[in-house]
């Protein structure tokens, strides 16, 4: 199969799935106790038979669940994810304008941990008995076991309190409201600390992945074979080695997409950051039922997206890999 | 030291493997000092609120007063709340809603995958639609709207926390059916005419533990994780404290009561790091062929 029919049959793979995601959302709506006029009810603070008969019509609950169904996936297709309870405003715009600081966020500490992790894994791969791999085991433990929220707490007390340093909150600075590349380089200052929390579980996952799997790949006959011609240290670590090395972690790194989307949720709660994150958990608080429904579909979307990126560019770095398979 | 082939089934050579991997697991040094820790936690979730009688809730002294007074060993919270009081009383939610929802994650992931890598086939591929679909909703997302629009019982959140994590266990499981139900041993308890039922619960599955056994104890940490972030957000009930439930009513007062927010933390950190250190020193002891590393 060529490429280009591959991307067609993973892109109507993704439609499919997102679908799915739907119809879920639709089922879970559905589930719930109490339905969307019930909350408009409560909120008029009560209402006549007749009134609550005539609102049901016209939000169309007085139809059959499947015909209910269809309204809303006809709706979800249209980007139409209904009206937040609380903003009075339409989900789907609310939801964008969060977009920006979750991706900047989520891709900064995905960037750093990848670079930082498998510079750190590769190091304790090539020296097994140094402190450094010493090391590695002691942050993958602390990354695999501290909640995110309260190591996000405990930098913050040490770098914003103990030796002030970093700004603890927000994604700008709201007095100095600096443009151009002042503005930018404040929005750096302020990703500091949400992007190093996030990234540190991450960091621990792939330095341990890329320690493991580089210390497979040394061991390999072409290396082997590679040093044995004589080549030297330095290109056999990069050339030979690290390529092969990389591969599994580039897919892990792609699985962890929607886990890094779910540790954002608590990062941006405990540093203010203005993302997806901190609207789902204010949209909860306020059960703004509408608003977390739509943020639940669009993030899946989001990890839908960030899967099949992954696919594509793993299939891109490793040819062996059979376009079908 | 000899080791056994794998596909010998643990019945014929009566717990061999068993005595065999606990000897290995207690020569692990970081996963015996684990389980050390791990005692020590149970017994103060079990036993602590029983030797130490204060109400989390109750405003015993000047609110956050450092810690290192004879009466609140650990300080008080910004309302007077005693800290120790919390970290005792605190653990039972998390580690009981933690170890149940690890629970319904194993039940669900080894249901899943014991079908799906038996019966292969069409089975394999709606189930693998399924475990696919699970895997890309955001989880603790997915986790805190299943408590919004259902209630914030303790019930919910374990199911919630339960139901989003399944997936990797699902896949896991059906990797190790795939590669038993081809060894010899399950042929032939199909040639004598056992149902399928029997294969999967008697033949495979006491052959496919070790490994889902560490990705169990693997996922009762994350639960645990979870369960902390839940309650850190204030989505469990408000009306039972929690080490995460600590953490998120006193994180605006982190800098004038820095304690109150760093112990419980600690608590959640040393259950989860002793876990992952069991759980990491029951691989090393299942797994032969990683010993010598």
């Amino acid at each position: 199969m060529s490429f280009v029919a591959l991307i067609v049959r993973r892109i109507a793979h993704a439609v499919a799935l997102l679908l799915a995601v739907a119809v879920l959302n639709f089922a879970l709506i559905h589930l719930a106790p109490g339905d969307a006029v019930d909350s408009i009810v409560g909120e008029m603070g009560g209402a006549s038979a007749e009134t609550i008969a005539s609102l049901r019509h016209a939000y169309g609950l007085d139809q059959s669940l499947p015909a209910q169904l269809l309204i809303y996936l006809k709706h979800v297709a249209t980007g139409d994810l209904g009206q937040s309870m609380y903003f009075s405003r339409p989900v789907l715009g609310l939801i964008m304008e969060r977009v920006p600081a979750t991706v900047i966020l989520v891709f900064s500490a995905l960037l750093l941990s990848l670079v930082l992790g498998t510079a750190l894994g590769v190091l304790a791969a090539r020296y097994p008995r140094s402190w450094l791999s010493a090391a590695v085991t002691v942050v993958s433990l602390f990354g695999f076991s501290a909640p995110v929220f309260w190591s996000g707490l405990m930098l913050l007390l040490l770098f914003a309190s103990v030796i002030p340093i970093l700004p603890s909150s927000g994604m700008y600075d709201v007095v100095a409201n600096a443009q151009g590349l002042a503005g930018v380089i404040d929005v750096v200052y302020h990703l500091v600390l949400p992007a190093s929390t996030l990234a540190f579980i991450y960091l621990a996952l792939y330095s341990r992945m890329a320690r493991a799997s580089m210390l497979e790949v040394l061991g390999s006959d072409y290396v082997r074979t590679a040093r044995a011609k004589g080549v030297p240290e330095r290109t056999v670590i990069f050339k030979h080695a690290l390529r092969n090395a990389l591969l599994p972690v580039v897919t892990i790194a792609g699985l962890q997409f929607s886990g890094m989307l779910a540790g954002a949720v608590l990062v941006e709660t405990v540093f203010t950051w203005p993302g997806l994150g901190q609207l789902a958990y204010e949209s909860i608080l306020r059960r703004d039922n509408q608003l977390i429904l739509g943020i639940l579909l669009l993030s899946s979307l989001l990890v839908i997206v960030g899967n099949l990126l992954t696919d594509l560019l793993y299939r891109l770095i490793d040819p062996r890999i059979k376009a079908g398979g | 030291m000899a080791t056994l082939p794998e596909d010998i089934p643990a019945a014929a050579v009566a717990r061999g493997p068993w005595r065999e991997a606990w000897t290995v697991f207690l020569r692990n040094r970081a996963a015996v000092m684990g389980l050390a820790i791990l005692t020590l936690m149970a017994l103060l979730v079990a036993f602590g609120p029983m030797l130490y009688a204060v109400d989390p809730f109750d405003l015993v002294g000047a609110p956050m007063s450092p810690p290192g007074s004879p009466d609140s060993p650990l300080g008080t919270d910004y309302l007077g709340r005693d800290i120790v009081a919390g970290l005792v009383w605190g653990g039972r939610p998390t580690v009981v809603v933690g170890f149940c929802a690890a629970l319904i994650t194993a039940l669900i992931g080894i249901t899943v995958g014991s079908l799906s890598g038996y019966y292969g086939g069409n089975v394999d591929r709606v189930l693998g639609r399924l475990v696919e679909l699970f895997q890309v909703l955001p989880a603790l997302l997915f986790a805190m709207v299943l408590i919004t629009l259902f209630s914030a019982s303790a019930v919910t959140v374990t199911f919630a926390i339960g139901v989003v994590a399944w997936p990797g266990m699902a896949r896991l499981t059906r990797a190790e059916f795939l590669r038993i139900k081809q060894l010899d041993f399950v042929r032939a308890a199909r040639a004598i005419g056992a149902s399928d039922a029997r294969i999967i619960l008697r033949t495979i599955l006491p052959n496919a533990l070790p490994p889902i056994m560490v990705s169990a104890t693997l996922a009762t940490g994350t639960a645990i994780l979870f369960q902390a972030g839940l309650s850190f957000l204030g989505l469990t009930d408000p009306n039972v404290m929690s080490w995460g439930l600590m953490i998120g009513s006193s994180r605006n007062y982190l800098r004038e009561a820095w304690w109150a927010v760093t112990f419980p933390g600690l608590c959640i950190f040393l259950t989860v790091l002793a876990i992952s250190l069991v759980g990491d020193g029951l691989n090393d002891a299942f797994n032969p062929k990683l010993r010598d590393r």
